[in-house]
């Protein structure tokens, strides 16, 4: 890893401060990919700026309907919240198919998101549920917040400081896992909310996740997995690679909502 | 340069250490506590697992200076006066060859014991097996790993 100074603010100000006087500043949340990522030089930023040291950032609370994680939650946080769990078992069951169990005690939902990865599992909880983005200077809904392949809507300066999700009729995750990374290949996530049904996709887009309008259409008919099987699901924009196909990950996408439908 | 202290195996260790030293050359390099080993560098072998505050992590994608405070142990810390249970459970189930992940299987074992004890489940072979995705051995195929975890979860 090249030289780099580490800064661990005590809140958003002293962060957004060490950010803005660095040549080039990464934020460090959990570090399960940034780390990983600068010790292959992928990444060379002159400074990190670790945000865990802010107050409330790790804090998980539920008011009314909707939890509220902060954005440094740990991935074993999120499974072992009974608070997550009362709003989103399946964004429990989520958090707790990421990486191993080590990778879990550190990697953050912030980081996660932030990074969006496109074969990143919270993606698609959050793309399925509908999740607002909270940062230190908006609230970004979903839909808006991932643009791309490892890229968001967060602009220069902007550090994410929780994610909220409301209560969903039902949800649902599947995933199917490289069997040599245990990536996922496809994953699925499918909810049913209160602004109607919810599919999103990750591991199979060319620009990251994305809904899948005809499996939204087909659950919101009929939530089942037998609904699925008329959808036509077809491999344009999919990625392919050594590891699938563009329409074996198509195949996949299918099977993988039939799954997530009768887990939910 | 940042000034850390932590408590390593029970004893304070600090030092100035620059910002991008990891958490596994810290305690290698810095406190010579040359037990955690470093397979992939990568985040993926698991030979390098230690406990940071009670919970596993992998000691090569941690920042030593973003531990502070922090209390570690590592393998070197799990015997007083008499080995630990789990690692009387590997060397009575021949649960290691070559020896090179066995300080982080051994981690790993450890915390996913206590992480299923705290919460009321059951750890059974399936689950010690999927609890090892992130911990590779070369070497033994992992039965007899997955024996010695089990043998060291009934007499934890």
């Amino acid at each position: 890893m090249y030289a780099v100074n580490y800064h661990k603010p005590a809140s958003i100000e002293d962060a957004v401060a060490a950010i803005g006087g660095a040549e080039e500043a990464k934020i460090l949340a959990g570090g399960q990919t940034l780390l990983p990522t600068m010790k292959q030089h992928l990444a060379a930023p002159s400074d990190v700026v670790d945000v865990r040291g802010i107050s409330g950032m790790t804090d998980i609370a539920v008011r009314g309907d909707t939890v509220t994680i902060g954005a440094a939650a740990t991935h074993a946080a999120v499974a072992a919240s009974s608070e997550v769990d009362t709003v989103c078992p399946a964004l429990a069951t989520l958090a707790a198919g990421i990486g191993d169990p080590a990778v879990r005690h550190m990697g953050t939902i912030g980081g996660s998101i932030a990074n969006n990865d496109p074969a990143a599992d919270y993606p698609a909880g959050l793309l399925g549920l509908g999740a607002t983005i909270v940062t230190n200077q908006r609230e970004i809904a979903a839909d808006d917040f991932f643009t791309g392949m490892f890229t968001t809507a967060l602009e220069d300066g902007e550090i994410i400081t929780a994610v909220s999700v409301g209560k969903p009729d039902r949800a649902g995750y599947a995933k199917f896992r490289n069997p040599a990374s245990r990536y996922a290949m496809v994953g699925v996530f499918v909810a049913q909310t209160g602004s109607g049904v919810r599919v999103a996709v990750t591991g199979a887009g060319e620009d990251g996740v994305f809904r899948h309008a005809g499996l939204e259409a087909a659950l919101s008919s009929n939530w089942s997995s037998e609904a699925v099987d008329g959808v036509d699901v077809g491999s344009d924009g999919l990625m392919s690679d050594i590891h699938a196909s563009a329409d074996y990950r198509a195949h996949l996408i299918k099977v993988m909502a039939k799954r997530a439908a009768a887990a939910s | 340069m940042t000034q850390v202290t932590m408590t390593v195996n029970g004893k304070a260790a600090s030092g100035d250490v620059p910002g991008e030293t990891l958490l596994s050359d810290f305690l290698r390099e810095h406190l010579r506590l040359t037990g955690t080993h470093v397979g992939c560098d990568t985040s993926q072998c698991g030979a390098c697992v230690v406990h940071v505050d009670g919970k596993a992590v992998k000691s090569c994608t941690v920042l030593a200076a973003s531990l502070d405070g922090a209390e570690v142990t590592t393998v070197e810390g799990l015997a007083n006066g008499e080995l630990h249970p789990m690692q009387v459970a590997f060397n009575d189930n021949h649960g290691l060859q070559c020896g090179f992940c066995t300080p982080g299987m051994i981690m790993s074992g450890i915390d996913m014991v206590n992480r299923y004890k705290t919460e009321g489940r059951e750890l059974t072979e399936e689950a010690i097996r999927h609890e090892l995705e992130g911990n590779i051995c070369r070497c033994t195929g992992y039965h007899n790993i997955v024996r010695s975890i089990k043998d060291a979860a009934a007499s934890m």
